[in-house]
């Protein structure tokens, strides 16, 4: 069987992600240990909590013992799936995350389709017609894309669709005024999500574009060319097989980035999700949220790319030897 | 059609040039061979001299968009002249009447395609009707690759480079073609694996019948597979011969240079040799006969007029000197300082540099 | 020494310009100045430069207090941008805000290069252990989400330029590093620094005077590609309230319009085309530097 070897390929790749995961564990924690003020305040937040309340967290996370016994004891909270109280939303912070996950997962997904579909779009463009107007014009795009920030676009987007035009609403999600049809959502999806696509669209069109262009120059294509295959067959058989790895590489990776771009847009629109949350934890001192944050995101991100590796090695036999 | 052509393929006056910012710069200059049925037919030079543009243009293969043929034609018996064929009608002849294989087998096969749907993909361009299965099977057991059906479901990176090669040659003899262009076929194997392959090329002659332009840099390979030869410089044919002639009895400074580079029983011993200087940039070819900045026979005539083609038996000479008592000896009394080398090589430096696949 | 043959060994040291070959810096100069776009984002970054540089000199009011009615649009007189919501001056809060940005650019993209090419020399040169833990560390840093990371780190240990620039670089020297790496592997066995270490040249010897000059040109692209994401990743934190309170900047300026999107849309407007236009130069700067040191590369097109 030709994928045999995946499941094993997988499970290697999992066991390799467990040191970025323990690191990102460790970073978390250092960041407790070396925040100016007590660990007990940082796991707390800066919020009047009672003594009591205090003993036991520092009991529970074993700060009034030696360094490495404190950090196995956050391990061990952690493996409980006990991230700690959010005092300012007066919830279980492991609740609250989860909570807020889905809206997030709905704009950065969607992000990710959009900016998959318009940068393939507009790199196969550009290399079709590479060096003329659409080039030129796609290239310029790219450029722009890697140089606003998402959340000034997002702004702009606001300032022109919502303010200015009326068409789309300001900000916010559905939900928030109790509307669950997922049709009518939409609405409040395009302008965050257009917004937070954008660097992505840049990134999908600069890496399709150059990876299109180096498999159509490839000897293969010309070896393939020599035995009369026609031109559109070559596309479809060879070309855009062999172009597609890199390009579905850089989305997977770019996923993390995704996210965190998603916070910015979040705080913009006011979309009820992980990122909002962060800006609302940053502001408020509720530290307990930040670090769960970080750590839940930095985990998304090494998911993510354990994914794409798996599925470029469905598309790669080449893969099977390393 | 036209009936002075002499064999299967007749190129006549064949012209390359690329475009670049400062003008065409021309690659291949009036370049003519012609290759009869069943001939192996060598066509031999340093890299950079024009040899794999020549089979470029012959393939509609170039390399990049910015070459094209500037003037000349390629009569293929029984369909006429191919510079005038559409893309569309010369998709025609690329795999059936004309095949090709390349230097490097490891990067003319698709990574991500089993070889049997590569050799299978072949046979459906030429509309092979039948069991494709069994015919690439017959195909690549016809290559020396036996067990097909296991090998047919690899992928290229699990193949030596000899087997690579192989499929490779089988692949282009899928749609059964009168011409095999092979450019540099064994230069990047093993030595072993070199050998062999020369050898399973010269059995396809002899079995299907094959005419093959074998391009090489090698007068080694020249000396055991091929009937006649063309020697290439700069752009030009400057000899061409049979080739028990021209191991014989060599006419032009630039073959006998490459032949005193060439390993031969005789010579072992011996230092081996390399022609001073190089090929010249192509946007700055020497006057009259090209290679005259680097022949130590070189005269005022050399350097001003181009030399015509001298006729020797079948083929010619295209050198000033070509009768001169010390041609045979040139390069010794060069190496020994009786006669002068100019070493008035240009130095291929540039921005816009042209190279050769 | 070597000089003469470190172009045999490495033929791009010369197209490199970096090398030390006497016209080197005019054939650099004749590929850049053929990207017209790179040319004009010179002259752009020298002209915001000299903006940053003169501000208080430049700018009609101060930014950071109200000299006139609130929220006046633009055009208004006296006020070229208009007002904010507090009665500031805009064009001077602009301009105000492009010292911050061109001095976290500057700073962090020095550091981040510095960390960058000593981490990569390492890997690169001594290869083995050395490299494999090198560049695991690399990965991981590569892995983080650098904004939310540093977005985190300065809320946690308060804010202030010092500390952003820091946290920021600490993020930022991956890129460099694997670049600078990448170099040292293709050059660590080459003849002439064969030949140095042979003759006894020390390490650290070989290490700065005969490799390192010979991988700088993309170090120099990375370096201007930094220089462009750390101004946006500014521009966040500040967008986020964790800039320095003491000074202006286009992110904080943004952070303030946001509230005011419905009333002073130029709040909005002007402070995000500074943020563009900066970026998109060091970006394009980045592209001309990667063709005037790689012609190879442009010139297969």
């Amino acid at each position: 069987m030709r994928h045999s070897w995946i499941p094993l390929f997988a499970l290697k790749r999992l066991l390799f992600a467990i040191p970025l995961v323990l690191g990102v564990v460790i970073i978390n924690f250092l960041l407790i240990q070396l925040a100016p003020g007590d660990p007990a305040t940082v796991l707390v937040g800066d919020f009047p909590v009672p003594e009591e309340y205090l003993d036991r967290i520092r009991a529970e996370y074993g700060l009034d013992k030696s360094i490495p016994e404190q950090l196995i004891a956050y391990l061990g909270q952690l493996f409980q799936g006990n991230l700690g109280v959010s005092f300012s939303k007066r919830q279980d912070v492991l609740t609250l995350l989860l909570e807020r996950m889905p809206a997030t997962l709905k704009l950065t997904l969607s992000a990710m389709v959009l900016a998959t579909i318009v940068g393939v779009l507009l790199g196969v463009v550009a290399a079709k017609y590479r060096g003329r107007a659409p080039d030129t014009a796609s290239q310029v795009t790219t450029l722009l894309g890697f140089s606003v920030p998402e959340f000034w676009l997002g702004q702009i987007l606001i300032l022109l669709f919502a303010v200015t035009l009326g068409w789309l609403p300001l900000g916010g999600d559905a939900p928030v005024r109790g509307d669950g049809d997922v049709l009518f959502n939409l609405d409040y999806l395009v302008l965050p999500a257009v917004a937070l696509s954008f660097r992505y669209v840049a990134l999908i069109a600069r890496m399709t574009r150059s990876s299109l262009l180096e498999v159509s120059s490839a000897d293969f294509v010309a070896a393939t060319r020599s035995r009369g295959v026609s031109e559109s067959l070559i596309l479809r058989r060879h070309t855009l097989k062999n172009a597609a790895p890199p390009v579905i590489t850089v989305i997977g990776y770019n996923f993390g980035f995704i996210l965190a771009g998603s916070v910015m847009v979040e705080t913009v629109f006011g979309w009820p999700g992980i990122g909002r949350l962060l800006y609302e934890s940053i502001t408020s001192r509720d530290y307990p949220v930040m670090t769960a944050i970080l750590l839940i995101i930095s985990v998304t991100v090494v998911l993510a790319n354990v994914l794409t590796d798996i599925v470029h090695a469905l598309l790669d036999p080449r893969l099977e030897r390393k | 059609m036209d009936t002075s052509a002499t064999g299967l393929l007749d190129v006549r006056d064949l012209s390359v040039a690329v475009r670049s910012r400062r003008g065409p710069i021309g690659l291949v200059d009036r370049v003519s061979l012609s290759i009869g049925r069943g001939e192996i037919v060598g066509l031999v030079g340093e890299s950079g001299c024009g040899k794999s543009m020549t089979a470029a243009a012959i393939g509609r293969l170039f390399p990049t968009t910015a070459a094209r043929i500037t003037g000349g034609e390629v009569m293929l018996e029984g369909t006429g002249d191919l510079t005038n064929l559409s893309d569309r009608q010369f998709r025609k002849i690329r795999g059936a009447r004309i095949g090709m294989i390349f230097q490097d087998p490891s990067t003319y096969l698709d990574p991500l395609m089993t070889i049997g749907r590569q050799v299978g993909e072949a046979l459906q361009a030429h509309g092979y009707e039948g069991s494709r299965e069994d015919r690439v099977a017959e195909l690549l057991a016809m290559m020396g690759l036996p067990d097909a059906a296991q090998l047919s479901t690899r992928y290229p990176h699990e193949l030596s480079g000899g087997q690579r090669q192989r499929v490779l040659i089988a692949a282009a003899l899928a749609g059964e073609p009168d011409l095999l262009i092979a450019d540099e076929p064994s230069t990047a194997l093993d030595v072993t694996v070199q050998a062999e392959i020369l050898v399973l090329l010269r059995e396809l002659r002899d079995d299907l019948g094959l005419s093959i332009l074998m391009i090489t840099h090698d007068l080694g390979v020249v000396a055991q597979m091929c009937d006649r030869v063309y020697v290439m410089y700069a752009g030009r044919v400057v000899e061409e011969r049979d080739v028990y002639e021209i191991f014989k009895d060599p006419r032009h400074p630039y073959t006998l240079g490459l032949l005193a580079g060439t390993l031969s029983p005789e010579v072992r011993d011996q230092e081996l040799f390399a022609i001073p200087g190089r090929v010249p940039d192509p946007r700055a070819m020497p006057e009259g006969c090209r290679f005259h900045p680097r022949c130590p026979l070189a005269v005022q005539e050399c350097r001003e007029k181009e030399p015509p083609k001298q006729p020797l038996g079948e083929g010619f000479s295209a050198c000033w000197k070509y009768d001169d008592p010390r041609l045979p000896r040139a390069w010794q009394l060069a190496e020994e300082h009786v006669l002068p080398v100019g070493f008035e090589g240009i130095p291929a430096t540039s921005d816009d540099e042209v190279s050769e696949p | 020494m070597s000089t003469p043959t470190l172009h045999d060994a490495t033929p791009n040291a010369e197209a490199a310009g970096l090398a030390t070959q006497e016209n080197a810096l005019g054939e650099f100069w004749y590929r850049f100045s053929r990207n017209r776009a790179a040319v004009v984002c010179l002259f752009v970054v020298i002209v915001v430069i000299a903006a940053a540089l003169l501000a208080p000199l430049i700018s009609p009011y101060d930014p950071m207090s109200g000299v006139g009615a609130a929220q006046q649009p633009p055009g208004s007189p006296g006020h070229l941008l208009g007002t904010d919501h507090l009665g500031r001056d805009m064009f001077s809060q602009v301009i105000h805000g492009a010292r911050v940005s061109l001095m976290v650019g500057f700073v962090v993209a020095a550091f981040a290069t510095v960390l960058g090419v000593l981490i990569g020399a390492l890997a690169g040169y001594y290869g083995g252990w050395v490299d494999n833990v090198l560049m695991r560390v690399t990965e991981f840093f590569q892995t983080l989400p650098r904004l939310v990371l540093a977005l985190i780190i300065v809320a946690l240990f308060g804010s202030g330029l010092t500390k952003l620039i820091l946290v920021v670089a600490i993020l930022s020297w991956p890129q460099t590093a694997r670049v600078v790496r990448t170099g040292f592997r293709t050059l660590r066995s080459a003849a002439f620094v064969d030949a140095a270490r042979v003759s006894g040249v020390p390490s650290w010897r070989i290490i700065a005077t005969e490799i390192l000059p010979n991988v700088l040109a993309p170090v120099v692209v990375v370096a201007s590609l930094d220089v462009a994401s750390a101004i946006l990743t500014e521009a966040s934190l500040s967008f986020f309230g964790l800039g320095d309170p003491n000074v202006v900047s286009w992110g904080g300026m943004l952070q303030q319009a946001q509230q005011y999107l419905r009333s002073a849309w130029w709040m909005a407007v002007f402070p995000g085309i500074a943020i563009a236009v900066l970026v998109l130069t060091f970006n394009v700067l980045g592209d001309g530097l990667n063709d005037a040191l790689n012609p190879r590369l442009k010139d297969k097109d």
